[in-house]
């Protein structure tokens, strides 16, 4: 419902600039939101959003660098239209720049529609209730901390820990429950040159490619461009999932690069700054990003998100990480400890959560015992480590013998059931190795393992040597 | 008509001017699409509008008029049930027209105006009527009736008045000055209704959870803070008293929080029933829903809007339970509002005001005597979810509650990560409404209530320093009786305070199954005592047994309580047979 025919004006001349902003005066009949394009002669052209419209002064964000801009010496063009994105299957096996353009030497996509970035909320009463298991093919998600469709996940990483290389991984391996259509779009934001070298070669050697969208806004390209990144890559899996009925994961690295571009925005505009200089409205902006999740009443498909934030300092309550926890279902949390042990990918359980993992395990969705396996688990893993504190300090003699057990526990259940190098492991798997572990411990300190999973295991475990 | 037109957009703000005569708090229509909005600030001829409506493509120029009237809804049958958005528009209605997505500029009132209502009037022709007077009633879903009032400054002799089937537009009878009289009328949101008097709060707002109903009772008409960082299960806390709790009538306000728990709401509410009344749990519930993606204003309202259908039904007599998930979400609304007014930040950037607009929402919660004959009390009681950043209290939200809360349920981080829950911290929350709650727990649940209560809050805290000593000595180091009370608060904290709201028996908790494991500790640690005096030595306790017995009493369905009660009793007695 447009109210009236966009009509294309051009202003030459910037009053001035300042930063990644751009303001001009007197521009007729600005909207909000208004795609912009500059043009100074002898330079590449260069794109804008009005984020600020007034009779005297507009505000224009310029999403490429502004070295050697001069305000007097633009023109510049309201294009009467948001920002808008190419959308379409044929976009899939595509490598595109961070606001769509080609990458990899094909021709531009044609695509089937042109949608704007800036998606409108889900009406709540048209979502359906995430219930349906990813296979992800990590132990640490698949079997403690399940990753359903429709749900948003990050994963919560660290300077040098592979929190990046976990998500790939996941792009690879993953599957959803019955075979169904599935896609990623993969939005890299301000990696490095290194990083996106190994995704873009490691999903092309693979089959994976012909069902991924991958977007790249490498570190060396325009920081502010980062604010469109993820929200191009969403429009593109919003389409896939919505009007396709592909079961789309969409998985946005690194959500750090993002925030920090918000807070550029904000400090050249000589806004009032929040937590640490980041914007008091952070919250609504990102939540604007991963509230893009979910799943339709009346559709086939749906978009699943797995952000990657890297902790700045390794700090859970810095505003970025913080921010993201309350607004995402639960997060994967990364542990220096134990990548320095070596374990990979390095989850620590303990901190790490998936919300919506109730809906998603169980009888029909995956094993019966699930939910009792997994709090069992849990409940022994987080005694063995309390264990180990206590163990630094009174010795494992001083040691209550049920925590001797806990702590002897935590080893085997980091080694045996958290590593799993780079290979994908099964649910199945993952659910005996868990089995085979509390198997090591005695019956009655597994308090949280009702009689009956028990016995119905004993059972499956006879029922399963037998005809040998 | 008004001449005036946008001279400025800027995130939910927009300028008009010249807009000619118009209130502070008047509700205008913004833009060619006409959104809506609500003017916050007046100068000369220039208004600041908040646009409760996504702005993106408002543009300068574009027409502003006034509408004359402030953010109202209507209140009348038809409420419960519903599923409103912040300004109170039906989000079904609005998917019928937008579809899965929401788009800007849709007008729809809160209650469907071809509903029809059998009405049955309680006053006749000639009688005198004032404010808040009850003049029938409507069935408005099966066993809640829903008393027809007097709009509040409203007042004569009624004319006529007839019994008969009427949508919300119709008269259904009228004043001798003329005015007629309807099922429905209008308040505006921002302001509180009016009232007789307020009466202290005497008994408690049974949650079903047994850490607040035993250690941090709420009284009915009470406030509560529920802080925590995230992932503590303010939200899970939150559904479940929307659920199981004891009220009459329940205002859910999701306030820019996430869609997805709003469709777990929608799904479990549909399915679940009231024990007490046997309907569907959504018929005695109102919803109101601004995820954290829907305009940042419409939050703000949705606040008020909750308060004030919740206040509606208060003033029929009813108790009405207001769940807000989360108040930081608004406060970060006004900030955000502020920050585009430019307005002189207080702490962290927050407005000055906001301590003083949040003490006056909490006090729009409490048990009254309502305007009107015949005389009713109702109440409002009001819990709020808090999150603070980093899950640091201190911080102006949650240090604005405590200024006018009358509990704190504090929810702990580290508690969370050790899948203790809920996850009340039970050293820093505290309830102010022990006392006022006392004779009614001693009378409904057990004469012992208060001693069991003040025994476990001590073992408790007795426990936390225990354990420091056990982190730096070792468990084997301690005396027995330390270790037994190590034993004792392990049981409190899994099977009394600890509670699975995923749990199909454990997720409610009646009084009687409270008291029954209350009072079961304090068995066990009176023959554990015993024993360990006897020089048994630690070992003799049947400490396994003993603990599958408290788990088989947390998780037992109603019809197996007192068998697994004696169960434990057994257990605890049989204890160093051996
Ligand atoms: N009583 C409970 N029983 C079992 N699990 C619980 C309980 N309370 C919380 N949880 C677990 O904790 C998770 C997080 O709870 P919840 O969503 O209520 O957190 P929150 O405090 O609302 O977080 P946020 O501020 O991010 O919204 C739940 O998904 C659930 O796994
Ligand atoms: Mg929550």
């Amino acid at each position: 419902m447009t109210p009236r025919a966009p009509t294309v004006r051009t202003y030459s001349g910037a009053a001035s600039a300042a930063g990644p902003l751009l303001f001009v005066r007197s521009t007729l009949r600005a909207q909000l939101g208004e795609w912009v394009q500059i043009e100074i002669e002898g330079q590449a052209e260069r794109r804008g959003q009005v984020i600020d419209v007034g009779t005297d002064i507009t505000v224009i964000q310029v999403f490429e660098d502004t070295l050697g801009l001069r305000p007097a010496k633009a023109r510049i063009t309201l294009t009467g239209e948001t920002a808008t994105t190419t959308v379409g299957k044929d976009l899939l096996g595509r490598a595109l720049s961070g606001t769509g353009a080609p990458l990899d030497q094909l021709p531009i996509a044609i695509g089937e529609a042109r949608r704007p970035i800036w998606g409108e909320p889900i009406n709540p009463v048209r979502r359906r209730n995430p219930s349906d298991f990813i296979e992800t093919g990590v132990s640490a998600i698949d079997g403690m901390n399940t990753l359903v469709r429709g749900q948003k996940l990050p994963v919560f990483s660290a300077p040098g820990l592979p929190g990046i290389e976990l998500a790939a991984d996941i792009v690879e391996n993953a599957r959803p429950a019955r075979g169904e259509p599935f896609a990623v779009v993969f939005a890299a934001i301000g990696i490095t040159e290194r990083e996106t070298q190994t995704f873009v070669s490691r999903f092309r050697e693979s089959e994976v490619m012909q069902r991924t969208v991958l977007y790249l806004n490498q570190a060396s390209d325009p920081t502010i461009e980062r604010l469109l990144t993820p929200r191009v890559a969403l429009t593109t899996a919003e389409h896939l999932a919505f009007v396709h009925g592909f079961h789309v994961l969409v998985v946005t690295a690194d959500i750090t690069h993002y925030a920090e571009a918000l807070r550029e925005i904000a400090a050249a505009r000589e806004e009032i700054p929040g937590r640490r200089g980041y914007p008091g409205y952070m919250y609504t902006d990102l939540a604007s990003l991963f509230e893009r999740a979910g799943v339709l009443e009346n559709g086939e498909g749906s978009v699943t998100q797995l952000p990657v934030v890297t902790l700045p300092d390794g700090d859970i309550t810095h505003p970025i990480p913080d921010l993201t926890g309350y607004i995402t279902e639960g997060q994967i949390v990364l542990n220096r400890e134990l990548h320095q042990r070596g374990i990979y990918p390095p989850v620590d359980v303990l901190p790490s959560l998936s919300r919506l993992m109730n809906a998603g395990i169980g009888k029909t969705r995956t094993v019966p015992e699930h939910r009792e396996w997994a709090n069992q688990l849990y409940a022994v893993y987080a005694r063995g480590r309390e264990a180990k504190l206590m163990a630094a300090i009174v010795g494992t003699e001083g040691l209550a013998s049920e925590d001797q057990h806990a702590l002897e526990f935590t080893d085997l259940f980091e080694q045996r059931l958290i590593h799993q190098g780079r290979r994908r492991r099964s649910l199945e798997d993952t659910i005996e190795i868990g089995w085979s572990l509390l198997q090591t411990l005695p019956r009655d300190e597994l308090t949280r393992m009702s009689e009956t999973t028990w016995q119905a295991h004993a059972a499956r475990d006879q029922d399963e040597e037998k005809p040998k | 008509m008004s001449d005036a037109r946008i001279i400025r957009v800027a995130g939910a703000i927009a300028e008009a001017s010249p807009m000619g005569d118009v209130a502070l708090y008047e509700l205008v229509e913004v833009g060619e699409r006409k959104l809506l909005g609500e003017v916050i600030r007046l100068d000369g001829q220039v208004a600041t509008i908040q646009v409760f409506e996504e702005t993106t493509g408002l543009g300068l120029d574009e027409p502003v008029h006034p509408t004359a009237g402030s953010l109202t809804t209507e209140l009348g049958p038809g409420l419960l049930g519903s599923i409103l958005d912040g300004v109170g528009r039906p989000l079904h209605a609005m998917a019928d027209r937008s579809g899965d997505f929401i788009a800007p500029g849709m007008s729809i009132p809160p209650l469907d105006p071809k509903v029809r209502w059998a009405f049955t009037p309680t006053v006749s022709s000639g009688a005198e009527i004032a404010e808040c007077d009850v003049l029938g009633t409507v069935e408005e879903s099966p066993g809640l009736v829903h008393q027809i009032l007097v709009p509040p400054s409203t007042q004569g002799r009624v004319a006529q008045i007839d019994a008969g089937t009427y949508t919300i537009e119709q008269a259904i009878g009228a004043l001798e000055d003329g005015t007629p009289l309807r099922l429905s009328h209008k308040w505006a949101i921002r302001r509180r209704r009016p009232m007789a008097r307020r009466l202290a709060g005497d008994r408690p707002f049974i949650t079903g959870q047994r850490v607040f109903d035993f250690l941090f009772p709420v009284a009915e008409g009470g406030s509560v803070a529920v802080p925590g960082g995230f992932g503590t299960g303010k939200t899970v806390i939150e559904q479940s008293l929307a659920k199981f709790a004891r009220a009459d009538v329940m205002v859910y306000i999701g306030c820019g929080e996430r869609g997805n728990e709003m469709a777990d709401v929608l799904h479990d509410f549909g399915r679940l029933t009231d024990p007490q009344t046997g309907r569907p749990i959504m018929d005695r519930t109102v919803l109101i829903v601004n995820t954290s993606n829907m305009p940042v204003a419409a939050r703000d309202a949705s606040v008020y809007l909750g308060m004030t259908i919740a206040e509606y039904y208060r003033d029929m007599g009813y108790h009405v339970a207001v769940l807000a998930d989360s108040l930081s979400r608004w406060a970060e609304a006004l900030r955000e509002i502020a920050a585009r007014l430019q307005e002189m930040p207080g702490e962290e950037g927050y407005p000055t005001y906001l301590a003083n607009r949040m003490s006056r929402l909490y006090e729009r919660a409490g048990r009254v005597e309502t305007l009107g004959s015949p005389s009713r009390t109702g109440a409002v009681t009001f819990i709020s979810a808090v999150s603070p950043p980093g899950g640091d209290f201190a911080e102006p939200v949650t240090q604005a509650s405590l200024r006018v809360v009358g509990a704190l349920w504090a929810l702990d981080t580290g508690l969370a990560h050790q899948r203790q829950f809920p996850a009340v911290d039970w050293d820093t929350s505290y309830s102010l409404y022990v006392e006022a709650t006392s004779d009614w727990f001693s009378r409904e649940g057990s004469s012992e209530w208060s001693t069991l209560r003040l025994r476990t809050m001590q073992l408790l805290q007795r426990d936390r320093e225990l354990r420091e000593i056990a982190g730096l000595v070792g468990v084997d180091a301690l005396a027995d009786d330390d270790r037994l009370i190590l034993e004792g608060a392990r049981i409190a904290r899994e099977f009394l305070i600890g509670q699975n709201a995923f749990h199909e028996h454990d997720a409610f908790s009646p009084v009687t199954k409270t008291h029954a494991l209350a009072k079961l500790l304090w068995d066990f640690m009176t023959r554990a005592g015993s024993i360990l005096r006897d020089d048994a030595g630690f070992e003799k306790l049947d400490l396994a047994a003993v603990r599958l017995a408290f788990g088989a009493v947390k998780t037992a369905a109603p019809t197996d309580m007192d068998a697994t009660v004696s169960r434990a009793a057994d257990a605890i007695a049989n204890m160093g047979a051996t």
